[in-house]
């Protein structure tokens, strides 16, 4: 096991490399400069120092590089720097490094990334909580129930939030909710602090909050409901279980101790692979609930052609891939004991 | 075999693949074989038929089926119906909301809302179809290149973790800013974003049929029949096309069908972002696109498109599950 | 959730803050607090009552300041393109210029009527005052010297000189033009500039005015020139300024608050009344319009380019008013002079129909319904216009024929010009050119493709085809033209986009037409004569307009009549565009909207009523 695991981290990094080098040479050649959005009564030459200034005129390879070394070495030590120096230790220009500067900002491209985080995370988190614990049971309970009106009203419920796109849902719900009966705010409002003592404070962050991780949940419900039906359903017709109920054992017994651990490894599975996934899904839903997070943030760089965030963007989300990527396969061996990795 | 296969196919092949060794084709060559000897007693019941009749008792697949058919016969004939133009601005028309003779209303230059969605289906609904064609024979090509030729495994399936790893929708977005110009202008304008749409969808999908064949095939490679193929000296070539291809054709169906699903939800997406087809041509996530702002004039300009996009993609679940259902040896009741 | 109740909040949680932080005003204003800079060290000594009501509110025990300024609450502003850092040397777009011009003022701002109001300047310099030297040469700024930076210490003329080092330095990468015609600004003495330029200039006011170059302190950004401009975040994001507020933080792409400014000059008279600003970033411009004008959950939304049919149910509601500002923009159809087939494309050959062809471009004209294109796209958000320059009293009368569609009038231009139907495919053609078929390329937006498919109907009617092209907007606009679309390289006959200028000075904005400015793969496309207008009438009357003054009768005179060449030659002008912004319906003070200078100009002045 452990040699599988090393195995696989040591093709993560050659594959990270690859990932980063297609998508830098992607964008790359993608049109528009740093200047596209300034007036056009700009001259050239103050465009051309513009990106100069920018380090836009270098060569690709070269940009590549020096944007590798500063991902890939100076961030790590950046975020080292405080902890090291409790220590007493400094590597390099410890608190004075050079980063990756984003072209729009002329701030570190990091720091923007990490100040939206927490937002993405909250609404993306929630929503795959929440549809994690609403589809469990009921997956469950239409298994158990197979073909009864709960299994079909259940059946039909997920399919309609597995078949109806975020990007449908999303702004029905905001012309329901928000502008008709006026319950939920439009704006995400980024700045708002939750003092946690403050009931009114947490209830503004709620009201924000409840459109746009009500519609993950549908989506992340239906999905793994789907998946957990199949698989206790599979589970259920196992001889185990007979044998289990032959032997006297009470239908919660049975339940807990044998059919859910089993039929719940592949789900735990799916829901490792599927957190990298839900970085693309946050694309379309923050921009639709005009939440500035991640995705947004993605997609706002890549119209403006602000390569350095675009490039240290996906090269993030392709390393959480591949992480997650890689626990899922951790998880599956370490939980069900039938496989075994050379 | 229900969905189980599928979190089968993510662990490497270096683990035997334990719940989902097909039967299917030594149930096919049993049933085959049983078939031609009681061919003169009774009904002729080949597995075509079975699966048919296992299909029809799975009532969502059925009714996934029907609607499916209805919605398809609608976007391919409604227009010609409907003789709406759907085409030329008629700014005076503009802005109606849903009543006669324009039952979901008109847009803001006047061209009826129903029947621009049945053309947006069209689109939609081809989008899905072909870019659901090119990930399957690229990944059925991958699967089975790297389940048969042992040498060729490690690098072609390393090749499709890297494909996993990449992100999508980022890459989707930036490759068709990039690409678009150049295709459009070498094929034309709606002809070259279709080209691109499918490639990039199709050339971003095949993974999941690519690692599924290669369980299928690994698995196969062993059965008998194919060691007594190979002793006789068949050429590898002729073993591939007469002898694995015809077993894997279930998995691939159902893998299929989900892929035009997951086809028609990317190009939508993308549409809807603002990336995809030219203004003029009116897919369902244009559709959405430009109605989301405009939806407290007249809700239907949402609803309606986002209605046929949903029962279509719920369709073609629902066909694929009975599919899988169906094609399940464990599920048809004995011949 | 209703406006009321979320001020409510806000004003509960500002209290909250406000009591973490030290202030020492207990008038429970939403301040924040967080502004703790000592700002009573009694280092101002110069006298000026406004300090000593700053000083005296500053004092601790007193009750709460009569003047009332910052009393007023927060204002939430929408920008639905979130700014990215508030330096507006470094911007990339309006919505930098506009976090900067919370607190970032210039000289001099101009008013939403074209006129110069004075700022940080005492007053507008002028010939007859003898600011402006008669040579054209140099212009001396008397500067105020009663205005204090937020952090305290005095606003001086070395201020001013650091401004423009700080941009002058090639490797800042600075995205102002005033500075190239600029040779030296020089601090004579402390409240007065003298700003020397390369050549005379008759309109000597494009540097340090407006938001697009206001005065940095030179105590924060001294070690924030050149290269070590992008290290300098906290300065970039927070810029020392002599405004009405400070900005507290900003998050890029995201949001921006800000509070009052302690040492505002304003203060004495009750300015301004907000205590802090919040500028709200994300989403879109039909978002950000509903939530000003039908849910009235923000104060103020910029940008708003939506389609009229959708603003006019929101502003129906009345929790918002729209309101509109016209410069100079206007949407026009460039017809290319020059032969985009030929080898090399667009370079140096004429184009076989285009040049001293009057009667094809009045046809192309007439044949179009601007007010429907209005209708379609703009709303009160522009005007049909026929000339390219259609600012005030400088707006010519020539070319108002081509606000009446006649379809029948084109039609029988394009008759006596001999470019008839011969083949009956509906398209006309002309002798050694062949059929009227033209690629017409714009960007990939919906209004403009509408306008479109408009236009390409109305041609289509007189018998000339257009092929409607749109190319994503990275790439038309694309200074660097690393595609073939973009606009400077003009590889089409026909294109269509929004030009405009950057200050009222005409004859700066239409040298851009001169024969001189085409841009050619020589100079790497870089220069703005998309149009590829080669006229020497033209040519000479701009070399008479950079040497006529500007209260010269013949300075309108020579504007109107480069108008006219323009206008009717290699420009089709379509429509006058406006800023559109919404406001909430309680807000008072704004004025008319400013589209000439920030749309925050005045915001010291705004108030809310009730």
């Amino acid at each position: 096991m452990v040699r599988y695991v090393i195995r696989r981290l040591l093709l993560a990094v050659p594959t990270l490399v690859v990932i980063s080098l297609v998508v830098f040479f992607l964008l790359d050649a993608a049109p528009g400069d740093p200047t596209s959005q300034l007036p056009l009564t700009i001259p050239p030459d103050v465009r051309e120092n513009i990106r100069e200034s920018l380090g836009f005129n270098d060569p690709a390879l070269v940009q590549w590089i020096k944007w590798l070394k500063l991902m890939v070495v100076n961030e790590p030590l950046y975020l080292l720097d405080a902890p090291l120096d409790k220590v007493g230790v400094c590597i390099g220009d410890c608190f004075n490094h050079d980063r990756v500067i984003s072209w729009q900002s002329r701030s570190p491209a990091m720091d923007n990334i990490y100040q939206k985080i927490p937002h993405t995370s909250y609404v993306l988190g929630l929503g795959l909580v929440f549809g994690v614990l609403i589809a469990v049971p009921i997956g469950t309970m239409q298994a158990y129930r197979q073909y009864s009106w709960f299994d079909n009203v259940g059946t039909l419920v997920t399919m309609i939030g597995f078949s109806v796109p975020v990007f449908v849902l999303g702004p029905l719900f905001i012309w329901l909710f928000s502008i008709n009966l006026g319950w939920f705010p439009t704006i995400y409002k980024s700045n708002h602090e939750v003092d946690w003592t403050s009931w009114s404070s947490i209830w503004i962050q709620i009201e924000q909050l409840v459109m746009p991780v009500a519609v993950l949940t549908l989506f992340n419900a239906a999905q793994f409901g789907r998946f957990t039906r199949a698989s206790v359903l599979e589970n259920l017709n196992q001889s185990y279980v007979r044998t289990a109920r032959a032997k006297g054992l009470g239908e919660g017994t049975v339940l807990t101790r044998h059919v859910l651990r089993n039929s719940l490894i592949p789900v735990v599975t799916l829901l490792a692979l599927a957190i990298p996934g839900i970085f693309s899904g946050a694309i379309i839903t923050e921009s639709i609930f005009r939440i500035n997070g991640l995705g947004q943030y993605l997609l706002l760089s890549i119209g403006q052609g602000d390569l350095p965030v675009v490039q240290s963007l996906v090269f993030i989300f392709a390393a959480l891939t591949v992480l997650f990527n890689l626990i899922a396969d951790i998880l599956y061996g370490f939980l069900d004991p039938r496989i075994r990795y050379d | 075999m229900t969905d189980v296969a599928d979190s089968h196919e993510h662990a490497d092949a270096d683990k035997p693949t334990s719940s989902d060794a097909p039967a299917s084709d030594v149930t096919d060559v049993a049933a085959t074989a049983a078939a031609a000897e009681f061919a003169d007693i009774g009904e002729f019941r080949s597995l075509r038929s079975d699966v048919w009749r296992q299909f029809k008792r799975h009532k969502g697949a059925m009714a996934g089926a029907v609607t499916l058919t209805v919605i398809v016969i609608l976007c391919l004939l409604g227009p010609v119906i409907l003789t709406f133009d759907t085409s030329t601005p008629n700014v005076s028309n503009a802005n109606r909301g849903a009543g006669w003779p324009h039952i979901w209303g008109t847009d803001n230059l006047g061209r009826d809302a129903f029947a621009r969605a049945l053309i947006g289906g069209r689109i939609s609904l081809a989008v899905g179809f072909v870019a659901m064609t090119v990930s399957i024979v690229i990944g059925s090509l991958v699967g089975v290149v790297a389940g048969y030729f042992r040498r060729l495994n490690t690098p072609l399936m390393a090749f499709t973790d890297l494909f996993l790893s990449l992100p999508l929708l980022p890459i989707l977005l930036v490759t068709v800013v990039l690409f678009r110009d150049p295709v459009q202008d070498r094929f034309g304008d709606n002809l070259g974003i279709f080209i691109l749409m499918v490639g990039i969808i199709g050339g971003t999908s095949w993974m999941s049929t690519a690692r599924i064949v290669r369980g299928e095939v690994l698995s196969i490679k062993e059965e008998e029949f194919v060691l007594a193929s190979r002793s006789i000296g068949t050429r590898s070539s002729v073993l591939i096309i007469k002898h694995i291809l015809p077993n894997i054709v279930s998995q691939v169906i159902v893998s299929a069908t989900l892929g035009i699903a997951l086809a028609i939800l990317t190009e939508s997406a993308v549409s809807f972002l603002g990336l995809g087809f030219p203004l003029e041509l009116p897919t369902w996530g244009k559709l959405l696109d430009d109605a989301k702002d405009r939806i407290s004039l007249n809700v239907w300009l949402v609803a309606g498109p986002g209605l046929l996009l949903s029962a279509t993609v719920m369709s073609v679940n629902l066909i694929g599950d009975g599919l899988r259902d169906a094609l399940d040896p464990q599920n048809r009741s004995n011949g | 959730m209703s406006w009321k109740k979320l001020i409510a909040l806000l004003a509960i949680l500002a209290m909250f803050a406000a009591a973490c932080g030290d202030d020492d005003d207990d008038s429970g204003t939403a301040d924040g607090g967080t502004d703790t800079e000592d700002t009573d060290s009694g280092d101002s000594d110069d006298g000026d009552s406004g300090d000593d009501a700053a000083d005296e509110e500053d004092d601790a025990e007193a009750p709460a300041p009569t003047s009332g300024a910052g009393e007023g609450g927060n204002l939430v502003l929408l920008q639905w393109q979130a700014p990215s850092q508030a330096n507006s040397y470094l911007s990339s777009g309006t919505k930098d210029l506009l976090a900067g011009s919370l607190s970032l003022e210039p000289l001099a701002e101009i008013g939403p009527d074209g006129a110069l109001v004075p700022a940080l300047a005492a007053e507008i310099p002028t010939a007859s005052n003898g600011g402006v030297a008669a040579d054209g040469l140099s212009i001396t700024w008397n500067l105020r010297d009663d205005v204090l930076w937020s952090d305290g210490s005095p606003f001086t003329a070395s201020d001013v000189a650091f401004t423009f080092a700080y941009c002058s330095d090639e490797a800042t990468g600075c995205s102002s033009d005033a500075i190239i015609k600029t040779e030296s600004v020089e601090a004579v003495d402390d409240y007065t500039v003298l700003v020397t330029f390369k050549e005379p200039q008759p309109y000597p006011y494009e540097l340090f005015v407006s938001y697009t170059s206001p005065i940095l302190q030179e105590a924060q950004m001294a070690e924030c020139i050149g290269a070590a401009a992008v290290s300098c975040s906290d300065q970039n994001f927070s810029p020392i300024g002599t405004g009405p507020f400070v900005i507290t933080e900003l998050v890029p792409e995201d949001f921006v608050t800000a509070v009052m400014n302690e040492n505002y000059r304003g203060i004495p008279d009750g300015q301004p009344y907000f205590g802090s600003v919040e500028i709200q970033g994300g989403g879109d411009a039909e978002s950000a319009a509903r939530s000003v004008l039908e849910i009235g959950e923000a104060d103020y939304a910029w940008n708003l380019q939506v389609a009229p049919e959708i603003l006019a149910p929101m502003e129906a509601v009345g929790e918002g008013r729209l309101v509109s500002g016209f410069t100079a923009n206007v949407e026009h159809i460039n017809l290319n002079q020059t032969d985009p087939y030929a080898d090399p494309p667009s370079e140096g050959t004429p184009h076989p129909l285009f040049v001293d062809n009057p009667d094809l471009h009045r046809a192309l004209s007439i044949a179009i319904n601007r007010d429907e294109l209005v209708a379609v796209g703009y709303g009160p958000s522009g005007n049909p216009t026929c000339n390219i320059w259609p600012v005030g009293a400088e707006s010519s009368t020539n070319n108002d024929y081509c606000l009446t569609q006649d379809i029948d009038g084109a039609n029988a231009l394009l008759d006596g010009l001999g470019y008839l139907d011969t083949n009956g495919d509906g398209i006309r053609e002309a002798d050694g050119f062949g059929e009227l078929e033209f690629d017409y390329v714009t960007s990939t937006n919906g209004v403009r493709q509408s306008n479109q498919e408009l236009i390409a109907n109305y041609w289509e009617q007189i018998g000339v085809k257009a092929n409607m092209l749109n190319v994503d907007a990275s790439l038309f606009f694309d200074g660097t033209c690393a595609s073939d679309d973009c606009i400077w390289k003009f590889f089409y006959p026909m294109e269509m986009f929004t030009n405009g200028a950057s200050s009222p000075y005409a004859a700066a904005y239409l040298s851009s037409w001169d024969s001189s400015q085409i841009p050619t793969s020589e100079n790497s496309w870089g220069l703005n004569n998309m149009p590829r207008l080669n006229s020497a009438e033209y040519d000479a009357l701009n070399a008479e307009a950079k040497t006529t003054a500007l209260d010269d009768p013949r300075y309108t005179e020579i504007i109107i009549e480069m108008n006219d060449i323009l206008s009717t030659s290699a420009v089709i002008p379509l429509i006058h565009r406006a800023s559109a912004s919404a406001w909430s319906s309680d807000l008072v003070g704004t004025g008319d909207l400013n589209a000439w200078d920030s749309e925050y100009w005045n915001i010291e002045q705004w108030a809310r009523e009730g």
